[in-house]
């Protein structure tokens, strides 16, 4: 395993920063999806995120079933053993798991045991890599590249959270509820409009413009190249202020309140800006949350849900392809409309 | 501050850093600074048909790398298995367990790829080299194996792309540090270097020792904005080139002179403008670059950096050759080559790509591929009933035995893919209404495209000839881009604009894919194929383009743009077999529902 560069070190691209801690905080919002500029750390951020994330608690079995969780959660292999008591549990890293381009049908969704075929005949489940992300995190680079059948039996998954296979006789169902993340550049092709939507977060990244941010970006860079050990010694304090604000609001998330004026407002931006569905409404509340949570803030206010709209919202505007403003200040336009910015 | 011209004290017989350095020296320089820090520097894109000067230049490369060092050289069509590793078949087979095979970019770990015919890589196939290359390791997880191996190493991509719309893709040009073009290098320039693997190893020694200062690192990040290069890692590598430039030369120190040589041969190449000019940007451009003189605005006034930057720069334009020079001069932005697809050949491949429809039985035959995997497990499950069998007739056997029930093919869904392909006529007063259409229609086109997949390109012909302004592409983004600035008025170059139309329909075709040609145009051609003007030839050359389109059996329709539809437009239709289309007033809408009848 190379050395991933420090999160806390990554140099300004707040919103993509702020969009990957809220999509830790709260796993339900579904994700996030960095579009753009090559040379923007993309995955350098996603990297360095996965490498700080707080320990989870996890019975010892292939899926790291949660010992807390409800029946359907469960593996059938817990779910029999939790019959007859509770669960032995430890705690293990968060799993963070690359889903590479070229990786082949069978190592995503699992298939027969080859080896145990091989030597013993026997036929066995060999679990594949959406087994290994569930309860974490499932990394796709060049997300706009993943072959066609990948990215179908992915948004089935995605959306079901279990997974089954049925193949070479085999019948298998098992729990795979995994916080999406993926990165690409728009010049390599568009992504196919049902993927874009199971994100729950869309961040667009530039590359910065001004003197001072360049030049620590490329500072900071060279250090690191240099003496990658040290380097990271050097952040492992700033990392670990990241890691325990995280721990910090996942705790506090169930006791922020939402009042009922902010959701309303929430409403009245969607309808303003016309998105499909109400998945688009619960994305800006559940981020808005998350980021209060993040602040220590009890209540989620209009500026909590101004900092979130654009990262939940720009990638569920109907595209108008004869409308030349990008979908960011078509959001930016809307609230500040809504909310007199 | 010293000038840049000037040699250091430290440095051998060899001056560096001059403005007056040839081509060939700097190719060379660029591949030793590659040598001495190859992961941090990426390696080397390197433009130029094949011929004595590219292996020459590969034969310094080659020889400056330390005893020991891997090299591989990656072919245009290699397969997943083969670049990123998989099952190999023959050892499973003796072994009786699943024996890994290592991919070509795990091999070349610690040392450098060769990617021959780089400018028509697939992206797919880039796409997975540039993230090994970013990772530093190969993440395999292909027929039942999952493991993470080291790969890092650098990269020489040979690009053997003509003119402006062939090249590397950017993904992968953003991630090597040097840009080499050796096309008018002559063979006799071309002369043995005066490094060796000794002094390489030697800089490497010294590489960790080496520290750009902040006043440095400030010159080559605004020498970086002020040529208007987007992208950071261009002054990351810069910094790189830096270290390893001091490196070769024995030093520890950073010196202006070094500077000099990234901003030569990593910022230079880059450059998409130059710094704003005292001379207004309409007059003709001088023959000698003049000192940019305008204060860019910092913060804080540093002297130093500044003066530094300013020979940065000055060395940077000095490697930027004369005829861009004189455009970025005028203040014409270098359009940025974005090429975002490669050029790979699907049609070697059809039957074998797509997307894989089940499993079957079945014999490997002429264009089926084995399934070697779903053979295997086949016939897994039968192997201690065979061996038993082979047992009871006194046989012995330790390895798999395969019988002909258990060979599994793939079966692959290729479904052709459409490229539609528009030749909008951009001559004469009212082009831009046309184009604003055909604008339009492109980009309904392209919406509709993200779940169908398919692609479209545009040709423009106005003035004298004909040009691509899009090539084929799904990315709306690009088309966009492209879209947004094409002036219009001059003649009207019907037949150029025919030709390079059914130019792009045919090597979709030869790709496997399906093209649509639409040709947007009131039919009133007047600009000949030679560029020429007259009417009369110019109808007849474009009738004959027309009649070619026919003899390929191109699908392709004539859109009438002209207020009163006429004859000629007619014609035309008849002469290519195209369905005719009067649009006096085509909107985006129906051109649109037009082009999907045609299709």
């Amino acid at each position: 395993m190379p050395i991933p560069f420090p999160f806390s070190a990554v140099v300004a691209q707040e919103e993509m920063k702020r969009s990957l801690l809220i999509a830790a905080i709260d796993p339900s919002i579904g994700g996030v999806l960095v579009f753009g500029d090559r040379g923007t750390g993309k995955s350098t951020a996603i990297r360095g995120l996965a490498a700080l994330l707080p320990k989870m608690r996890a019975v010892d079995c292939v899926y790291n079933c949660d010992p807390e969780a409800g029946e359907d959660a469960l593996c059938a292999e817990c779910r029999t053993k939790r019959a007859k008591g509770p669960l032995k549990s430890r705690m293990v890293p968060v799993p963070v798991v690359d889903l590479p381009l070229g990786a082949t049908e069978d190592r995503v969704i699992g298939a027969l045991d080859l080896e145990r075929a091989l030597t013993k005949g026997e036929k066995a489940f060999e679990p594949g890599l959406l087994a290994r992300a569930h309860r974490g995190f499932l990394y796709i680079d060049e997300v706009n590249l993943l072959e066609d059948h990948l990215v179908d039996s992915l948004l089935d998954v995605a959306a079901s959270g279990e997974n089954l296979v049925e193949r070479e006789g085999l019948s298998i169902r098992h729990p795979a509820r995994f916080v999406l993340v993926g990165s690409g550049n728009p010049e390599e092709g568009e992504l196919r409009p049902q993927l874009q939507d199971r994100f729950g977060l869309s961040v667009e990244v530039k590359t910065p413009q001004d003197l001072p941010t360049r030049m620590k970006v490329v500072r900071l860079r060279d250090e690191f190249e240099r003496d990658p050990p040290a380097f990271v010694a050097k952040w492992k304090r700033q990392d670990g202020k990241v890691r325990s604000q995280i721990q910090k609001a996942r705790d506090f998330l169930p006791t922020v309140e939402v009042p009922d004026a902010t959701l309303e407002q929430a409403g009245r931006l969607c309808i303003k800006l016309g998105t499909d569905g109400l998945r688009g409404e619960l994305t800006v509340i559940r981020a808005a949350r998350a980021l209060a949570a993040l602040k220590g803030d009890a209540v989620v206010l209009d500026a909590h849900l101004v900092q979130v709209a654009a990262s939940a919202l720009r990638h569920r505007l109907r595209r108008d392809p004869l409308d030349e403003s990008g979908s960011t200040s078509r959001v930016q336009r809307a609230v500040g409309e809504l909310f007199g910015e | 501050m010293s000038n840049p011209a000037a040699i250091p004290e430290s440095a051998p017989e060899r001056p560096r850093g001059e403005a007056g350095v040839s081509r060939w020296e700097d190719a060379v320089l660029a591949a030793a600074l590659m040598s001495v820090d190859p992961v941090g520097t990426g390696g080397v894109a390197l433009r130029s048909l094949a011929g004595p000067v590219r292996d020459q230049w590969l034969t310094i490369m080659r020889d400056l790398q330390p005893p020991g060092t891997p090299m591989r050289r990656i072919p245009l069509h290699v397969s997943d298995g083969r670049l990123l590793g998989g099952l190999d078949l023959a050892a499973t087979l003796s072994a009786g367990r699943p024996v890994a095979e290592r991919g070509l970019l795990v091999e070349a770990n610690g040392g450098i790829v060769e990617l021959a015919m780089a400018e028509r890589i697939a992206a797919g196939t880039a796409a997975r080299l540039t993230m090994a290359f970013d990772s530093g390791e190969v993440v395999l997880e292909r027929d039942g194996l999952a493991m993470r191996s080291p790969a890092r190493f650098a990269v020489v991509a040979l690009d053997e792309g003509v003119g402006d719309d062939e090249g590397l893709l950017n993904a992968l040009l953003d991630r090597l540090a040097f840009h080499q073009d050796l096309t008018h290098i002559r063979v006799h320039e071309a002369v043995a270097c005066d490094y060796d693997a000794d002094e390489i190893l030697a800089a490497r020694a010294l590489l960790p020792a080496i520290d750009v200062s902040e006043a440095q690192i400030e010159a080559l990040c605004s020498t970086a904005l002020a040529l208007g290069i987007p992208s950071l890692r261009a002054s990351i590598f810069a910094a790189r080139a830096a270290c390893a430039a001091a490196a070769l030369d024995g030093r520890t120190e950073v010196t202006d002179a070094d500077l000099a040589v990234a901003g030569r041969l990593v910022l230079a190449p880059r450059a998409t403008m130059l710094p704003p000019m005292e001379q207004p940007p309409d007059e003709p451009p001088p023959p000698e670059p003049e000192e940019p003189d305008q204060e860019q605005d910092k913060g804080e006034d540093q002297q130093e950096p500044k003066e530094l930057e300013d020979q940065v720069l000055e060395a940077a334009k000095a490697a930027i050759p004369a005829d861009l020079l004189a455009q970025l001069q005028l203040g014409k932005l270098r359009r940025s080559r974005a090429r975002a697809t490669g050029k790979a050949g699907a049609v070697q491949n059809a039957p074998l790509r797509g997307r894989p429809a089940g499993v079957l039985r079945g014999e490997p035959r002429a264009g089926l591929r084995l399934n070697v995997v779903e053979t295997l497990r086949a016939a897994a499950p039968w192997q201690r009933l065979r061996r038993e069998e082979i047992a009871r007739f006194g046989g012995e056997s330790n390895r798999i035995e395969i019988r002909q029930d258990d060979f599994r093919i793939t079966r692959f869904k290729h479904r052709s893919e459409t490229t539609t392909i528009f030749v909008v006529d951009a001559s004469g007063s009212s082009a831009l209404h046309r184009l604003a259409e055909a604008k339009g229609a492109v980009e309904l086109l392209l919406a509709d495209c993200y779940v169908r997949r398919d692609r479209v390109a545009l040709v423009a012909f106005r003035g004298q000839f004909a040009e691509v302004l899009l090539p084929p592409t799904r990315s709306l983004v690009r088309a966009k881009r492209s879209l947004a600035s094409l002036p219009g008025g001059g003649g009207t170059p019907l037949a150029s604009g025919i030709d390079l139309g059914m130019m792009l329909a045919d090597s979709v075709k030869r790709r496997g894919g399906t093209p649509i040609l639409i040709i947007m145009t009131d039919g009133r051609a007047n600009v000949a194929r030679d560029g020429t003007g007259g009417r009369a030839r110019a109808n007849e050359d474009a009738l004959s383009a027309a009649r070619l389109v026919r003899s390929v059996e191109i699908t392709s329709l004539v859109i009438d743009t002209s207020p009163r539809p006429q004859q000629q437009g007619r014609d035309l239709a008849v002469e290519m077999g195209a369905r005719y289309l009067p649009l006096p007033h085509a909107d985006a809408t129906s051109l649109t529902h037009a082009v999907r009848a045609a299709g």
